[in-house]
């Protein structure tokens, strides 16, 4: 049976789900604080359908994403497919509805007062958004970890637009797939270990530091 | 202000950081895809699971590798999938193993050529007890009858798969629509090979396998080959090499030499020579 580097396959893991998690936070906390805050036409549908992506089948995300960068399709010029990058793409779009919806939770839950209470002392909208989201940090890093938590743990999305191409875009959880139906179950363990390790540190980082706030 | 200036630079650094971060990880996952080297030397193939999760891939390619310095990149699913991954520009080459599903492709123009590669046998495997009998049949097609017959639990892969359009042309010579089944006993799992296998086993059902997947996990299952050696139950391994002519990016060039590669008659030999568990799972055929 072919080698398997462990090593390589983790730090893709690794790498792929921090940086989907890393893009998307930066449209997706603005976003979530600005859905939080404001009222406007339409905001309401907009919150709801952020919760709604909450349940987003990530084999839906995986089919939607092939057909966006099969080279027969609108994004297929790109040479994403079977990529690395590609991954990123699936897992950024999988995670951002959590990302952005938790985040907006976390700052609906600040206290009305401090908003008054800023709004007194003269600030403008950019700063009351900075403002409410410092006061809603904890919550807006569990909203992060959560995304990466998903990433790092998702195989539907990445299998399909990665290919699970051994050196190149097989991640931890395509491998255990694999090499449990290859009937390796000793490798699939040793990987799913490694994944358990990550999934609970991730965890346990959370509770810390949420326990401390 | 003193305070007010030290969290301007506060939030500038933190801004800073932010900004690099994010550049340092596009700019390493656009490496790594490949994106700034587009003349570096790969090819997709698109293949069946059988290939790659038997061993096969990773006991032959290493010598491709080494001869051209072309990477494969081995994308293992469906035959039905590899073929419409090709379709779409997807994939460089082919191996497959249904003839049914490579037919049309050809007529559409999808492929350069067809050549076949290797084959091995597809058998009736089931529980040892054998309930239905099918050991005794006197072909693919009455064996399968048999089962319907005695309604015996079978596992059908029902999953657009090489093997699994061969259990549909079967269940066609034994005057039998598996449409009209009762799902009672027949089970259409919709899961790969190795699934298909291990679920059988638990279930006592009988499945239509590829040798080649059950030899390379004979020691973990209890199900017994029932029945083989009927020319109906051949299976058919092929390359072809996917046409420019519909999608300009497929590396042609590649493909078609990873396609003689394949049928070349050290790389037959190789095949030859790949065993698991005390079985030879592939039996070269190319016509030279």
């Amino acid at each position: 049976m072919g080698g398997l580097d462990i090593a390589q396959v983790v730090g893709l893991s690794l790498y792929v789900s921090l940086t989907a998690t890393v893009l998307t936070s930066l449209i997706g906390l603005p976003l979530g604080a600005f859905l939080a805050l404001k009222r406007f036409r339409g905001s309401w549908l907009m919150r709801t359908g952020v919760y709604a992506l909450f349940a987003l089948p990530s084999v839906v995300v995986g089919l939607v994403v092939y057909e966006l960068l099969s080279h027969s399709g609108p994004l297929g010029f790109l040479d994403w497919l079977w990529t690395p990058i590609g991954m990123v793409l699936a897992e950024s779009v999988l995670i951002f509805p959590l990302v952005t919806g938790l985040t907006m939770a976390a700052v609906s839950d600040v206290d009305e007062s401090v908003r008054l209470t800023v709004r007194t002392l003269g600030a403008n909208n950019r700063q009351l958004m900075l403002r409410v989201m410092h006061e809603a940090r904890f919550g807006i890093f569990g909203a992060v970890m959560v995304g990466f938590g998903r990433a790092i743990s998702e195989v539907g999305a990445v299998y399909m637009v990665g290919g699970n191409i051994a050196g190149s875009t097989q991640v931890i959880t395509t491998a255990i797939l694999q090499r449990t139906q290859m009937g390796d179950f000793d490798t699939a363990f040793v990987l799913a270990g490694i994944l358990m390790i990550i999934a609970f540190t991730i965890f346990f980082v959370v509770r810390e530091i949420q326990e401390r706030g | 202000m003193p305070a007010r200036v030290a969290s301007t630079n506060k939030t500038k650094l933190l801004t800073s950081a932010v900004v690099f971060t994010v550049i340092v990880l596009v700019a390493t996952g656009l490496a790594i895809s490949g994106v700034f080297s587009p003349s570096e030397s790969k090819i997709v193939l698109a293949t069946t699971t059988s290939t790659q999760n038997s061993g096969l891939l990773d006991y032959i390619l290493p010598d491709f590798k080494s001869k051209y310095n072309v990477r494969v990149d081995v994308v293992a699913v469906g035959s039905g999938q590899a073929l419409e991954n090709a379709k779409r520009g997807d994939a460089d080459v082919v191996l497959s193993h249904a003839p049914s599903l490579e037919a049309p492709f050809m007529d559409q123009g999808y492929g350069v050529y067809r050549r076949q590669v290797m084959y091995n046998q597809f058998a009736l495997v089931g529980p040892s007890s054998d309930p239905a009998g099918v050991a005794s049949a006197w072909s693919a097609a009455s064996a399968f009858r048999k089962i319907a017959d005695n309604s015996s639990t079978f596992l059908s892969r029902s999953d657009n798969s090489g093997t699994y359009t061969k259990e549909l042309q079967i269940w066609g010579l034994a005057g039998l629509d598996a449409g009209q089944f009762d799902p009672q006993w027949y089970k259409e799992v919709g899961k790969g090979m190795e699934d298909t296998l291990r679920m059988a086993d638990g279930m006592d059902g009988y499945t239509l396998t590829d040798e080649g997947t059950y030899f390379s996990l004979i020691t973990s299952l209890n199900l017994v080959e029932l029945f083989r050696n009927d020319t109906a139950l051949f299976n058919q391994y092929s390359v072809i090499p996917v046409n420019p002519a519909k999608n300009p990016n497929v590396n042609v060039r590649f493909g078609m030499l990873f396609a003689e590669w394949i049928v070349s008659p050290a790389t037959q030999e190789l095949i030859a020579s790949y065993s698991a568990n005390g079985h030879q799972l592939f039996y070269p055929n190319a016509e030279p």
